[in-house]
């Protein structure tokens, strides 16, 4: 047996920079993702300030459209994705009783190639201007003829780098999830959040190398003179919307399973109930992924694909309601009979189920080709997305970080503040988008800079802008409430809410090693199994011994910095640059192929110690 | 204490109800432009498209009632009551419920989805080959709009004239970046993609000036991408056809300060000329501006009639105004736009106001 490095105690930056503990990379992903979404969400308001009145001077044009693009490019790609990795991260290694992800080396990189990435996109801001096209970048607005700025190429490679440490992220958690289970943990016993995160990689594997495509076509188009989407030398235009929406559609379900999951925890631990047809909820969630895959072109019904194109998408997306319809029943069947508890988490579960059905509901409805040839890229899509994605996924984050957050931090957020948190941030969702159908119907476009007085947009924009300060204001006091939780010495208990998952066997936040001795499963709910049967705690499988533990490693943060660099160079021209850059990335690749590393141990009498004080 | 925190609870759903209905009458209330919206249609198409969202409406309405009422009463009959320990029946499912909640929703989706699928070809009807139709083809600019009549021989900008209960048959293309061809009260939208070719018909059911919009974003000025549809009588319409298609048009300045619009002719040949044609004479990369005098817009968005008042003199006050404002800064009224003549002085401004606002087809 080769010989253990001896146990490592990096601290402080160091520790952060180098680690490859899944629950550390989880509060990575959190803290980078909630900035992230301060800065989408401060773009939004800024856009909000300008249509509050008609003839508004304040972000006209041009700037306009980098506003518009980068709030959506940023909530989109670095602040819901990287916050829902922050809880697949945090939760669901410990919900399959693992110790770690399959490849915690590779999910250190995929951390920093999405936050490199992320970084890159952003600075476009200092350097000459943002991209203008939209999240969607529609060539050929989005080509070199229409978009001259480095713009769009700050979002091509920002994107492509970030885009790859996801992929890795979502293959890294099928494996995890496929492979990792402790004993007695089969497929049918999953808690539902591990089943969304096992479906969302799986759409990330399938749905990544779509966008990922296009991006290089772009790039291509943009930085070596390629024709792809040059129409006067033969390229098409719509290529590029279709390799986007086979993407794009998929990612809506991406974003939105987690959240699925996430509310179905929620819902059955503040009911006290088992959850509700869970073998139904795994196979709508089965079929929602399946389906998501078929629909992509209901973003193009104005595209002129003609009516059997049309009349058959529009069928497809309709069928979607079906599987989404029986996850609501189940959940409204799950508080029947229950105890509902009205906990922050699950206030917002709560206040999801209207808000997602109202954004189903406006699913359905665009979803009729000949209707939304109205609907289409007016105010209408905008409010409907907004409610679902907001109404549905950023509640459904919301309620998970109140739930998990004694996990993850060991310390309970404050719930009188997360009232306040939740309530402001509810009537202000609704007050800011409820307006915008009104807004789309009677004719305003999206992504309009500014309108005229007199077309009856007044009083639905000025209500919409009020709203989204409300928000705002609701944000600030979730900010607050991390803020003066940091400050509490008081430690949550293992197991706060009464709950029925593995997660809450163990103690809060989870140590290092998470599972002190592997857990024997024994059913759906393992925890709540145990409890039932009278037990103090999970039966173990395993015998206490020294546990093996992967090695941090700085090779992931340098690679990120390379596909950093490479990144500026193929921006601006610079080959130079860029092959220092890819030299940094193959010596990343090489040092970590050649050079052995067998990790550590951590011995019985450290686990023994730092279980003893374990508040269960 | 249990009926306490009911009350409360009940209250914030109280307090959350006024402002829900507030909200909706402010909006049902709000006096949206009846040439714009399309809830109110004046043309088959936008008739059937609202039929077509009303019925989804309807039908999404009752699942959503369905699913508040329940929510409403698990809610208030099922909250943990303090002191209540008892662990509920962990219910694992119900085949029958499941089976009823799966089914129902298809059928429900039936409903919409046969509509749908006829209406989808009646939208897509092919109108190329029909006498009785007008043909236009748009082509789409950043940031203003072409209508080009092949058979009249007709080419204008910004103003697409068609006669009231007409089929006009359109033929859709860009010639720079794609853009979207929406009258949301005559029909919907069809994207219009540079190197290709789109169609839709279109026909209204009353005589109006109906407001377009660009809906694709296109660049700077996609906000201020407007068009005008304005529908008129057969008579009035075969009466501009005969106007616009003269084989030689004799455009004048009458009822203009000669001097001063000799003046500006003088500058539009020089300057104006090389982008902008009149009467047939000119560039193509900028607007055809013959007959410009009878404009409803200048710019594509400043509106001459803003409150539709129908009243000839208003519109040629605003016209001049408006012409004045756009000339002398067209980057600060419409960023982005290609018109760049930011060397125009006051006295040169003064004089293509005069000129253009004048000039009319006899």
């Amino acid at each position: 047996m080769a010989q253990h490095a001896a146990r490592p105690r990096n601290t402080g930056l160091k520790d952060w920079l180098t680690t490859v503990d899944h629950k550390k990379i989880g509060i990575l992903y959190l803290v980078a993702g909630g900035f992230f979404f301060l800065l989408g969400g401060i773009e939004a308001v800024l856009m909000r300030l300008q249509l509050m009145y008609p003839e508004s001077n304040l972000f006209v044009g041009a700037t306009f459209n980098e506003l518009l693009t980068m709030h959506g490019t940023t909530m989109i790609f670095l602040a819901a994705m990287p916050i829902i990795f922050a809880l697949m991260n945090a939760i669901v290694p410990l919900q399959i009783g693992a110790r770690d992800v399959a490849f915690p080396f590779v999910n250190s990189l995929g951390f920093w190639l999405f936050f490199f990435g992320g970084t890159l996109l952003n600075l476009s801001w200092f350097l000459g201007g943002a991209p203008d096209a939209g999240w969607t970048a529609y060539p050929p607005l989005s080509g070199t003829t229409y978009s001259s700025t480095h713009g769009v190429s700050f979002y091509v490679l920002g994107l492509q780098i970030a885009g790859l440490g996801t992929l890795i992220g979502g293959i890294n958690f099928l494996v995890t999830i496929i492979n990792m289970r402790a004993p007695g943990m089969t497929f049918m016993r999953m808690p539902l959040f591990t089943w969304s995160a096992f479906i969302t990689s799986a759409l990330i594997l399938f749905a990544f190398p779509a966008i990922t495509v296009g991006l290089v076509l772009l790039m291509f188009d943009r930085i070596f003179g390629a024709n792809f989407f040059e129409v006067a030398n033969g390229g098409n235009v719509v290529l590029w919307q279709h390799l986007f929406w086979i993407f794009g559609h998929p990612e809506v379900y991406i974003l939105i399973l987690p959240a699925f999951g996430i509310i179905s925890e929620v819902v059955a631990t503040f009911s006290k109930k088992r959850l509700f047809g869970y073998s139904a909820m795994v196979f709508a969630t089965i079929v929602i992924g399946f389906l998501g895959f078929m629909v992509w072109a209901h973003h193009m019904f104005t595209v002129g694909m003609g009516p059997v194109a049309n009349a058959l998408f529009s069928i497809a997306t309709m069928l979607i309601a079906v599987p989404t319809g029986i996850k609501i029943f189940n959940w409204l069947l799950t508080m029947w009979g229950g105890q509902i508890r009205f906990t922050t988490a699950n206030l917002f579960a709560v206040g999801f189920i209207p808000t997602f059905v109202i954004g189903g509901m406006t699913g359905v409805m665009l979803a009729v080709a000949p209707a939304d040839f109205q609907y289409h890229d007016s105010y209408f899509v905008v409010a409907h997305f907004h409610y679902v994605i907001v109404g549905g996924m950023a509640f459904g984050l919301f309620s998970g970080c109140y739930y998990w957050w004694p996990k993850m931090f060991g310390k309970m957020l404050n719930e009188t503040i997360g009232k306040w948190n939740f309530w402001l941030f509810f009537i202000g969702f609704h007050l800011t988008f409820f307006p915008q159908h009104f807004l789309g119907l009677t004719g305003m476009p999206r992504r309009v800079y500014t309108y005229m007085a007199g077309q009856g947009w007044e009083m639905g924009n000025m209500i919409s802008t009020i709203g989204a300060l409300v928000m705002t204001l609701g944000t600030a006091v979730f900010l607050w409430n991390a803020f003066v939780t940091s400050r509490k010495a008081e430690k949550a208990p293992a197991d706060p809410w009464d709950a029925r998952t593995l997660e809450w066997a163990i103690p809060s936040p989870a140590p290092e090693y998470n599972f002190a001795q592997t857990p024997r499963v024994r059913g759906l709910d393992a925890l709540w199994v145990e409890k039932m049967a009278g037990n103090k705690g999970m039966t173990p499988a395993e015998p206490l011994g020294p546990i093996h533990m992967p090695s941090p490693s700085i090779l992931p943060f340098l690679m990120s910095v390379g596909f950093f660099i490479a990144g500026f160079g193929f921006i601006y021209h610079q080959t130079i640059v860029s092959v220092v850059g890819l030299l940094v990335v193959f010596y990343g690749m090489f040092a970590r192929s050649l050079f052995d590393d067998h990790g550590f141990h951590i011995e019985v009498d450290e686990i023994k110690e730092t279980e003893k004080g374990v508040k269960l | 204490m249990g009926l306490d925190c009911m009350m409360r609870r009940l209250q914030q759903v109280g307090r959350l109800l006024p402002l829900f209905a507030v909200l909706a009458l402010m909006l049902t209330g709000c006096s949206s432009d009846p040439y714009l919206s399309a809830l109110t249609p004046k043309g088959p198409a936008a008739e059937m498209q609202l039929f077509m969202m009303k019925l989804s409406l309807y039908v999404m309405l009752f699942v959503f009632a369905v699913v508040v009422a329940i929510f409403a009463y698990v809610l208030v009959r099922y909250r943990k009551r303090k002191g209540d320990n008892s662990i509920p029946e962990q219910v694992e499912g119900n085949h029958k419920l499941e089976i009823i909640w799966t089914v129902i929703p298809f059928l429900l989706l039936i409903v919409i989805a046969v509509p749908m699928v006829s209406t989808t070809f009646t939208l897509a009807k092919d109108y190329s080959q029909d006498k009785e139709a007008v043909k236009v083809k748009v082509t789409a600019h950043q940031f203003w709009w072409e209508f080009d009549y092949p058979e009249a021989k007709i080419k204008t900008a910004q103003e697409l004239y068609i006669p009231v209960g007409k089929k006009v048959w359109l033929e859709l293309t860009s010639a720079d970046v794609i853009h979207s061809f929406w009258v949301p009260g005559i029909a919907g939208k069809i994207d219009t993609n540079p190197g290709m070719k789109n169609t839709m018909w279109l026909e209204a059911s009353e005589e109006g000036v109906f407001q377009g919009k660009c809906a694709e974003l296109c660049g700077a000025s996609h906000a201020l991408m407007d068009f005008k549809v304005k529908v008129v009588s057969q008579e009035e319409f075969d009466a501009w056809v005969a106007k616009m298609s003269k084989e030689k048009p004799e455009s004048t300045t009458d009822g203009a300060d000669t001097a001063l619009a000799a003046e500006g002719e003088k500058i539009f040949q020089q300057s104006c000329v090389s982008c902008h044609a009149i009467d047939g004479n000119g560039g193509k990369i900028g607007p055809d501006l013959s007959n410009y005098s009878e404009r409803q817009t200048v710019a594509g968005f400043l509106r001459n009639d803003p409150t539709h008042t129908g009243d000839e003199a208003v519109r040629t006050e605003n016209l001049k105004k408006n012409l004045h404002k756009w000339l002398s800064n067209p980057e600060e009224v419409k960023p982005g736009n290609l018109m760049k003549i930011g060397q125009l002085k006051p006295e040169e401004v003064d004089a293509l106001t005069e000129y253009l606002s004048n000039l009319k087809r006899q």
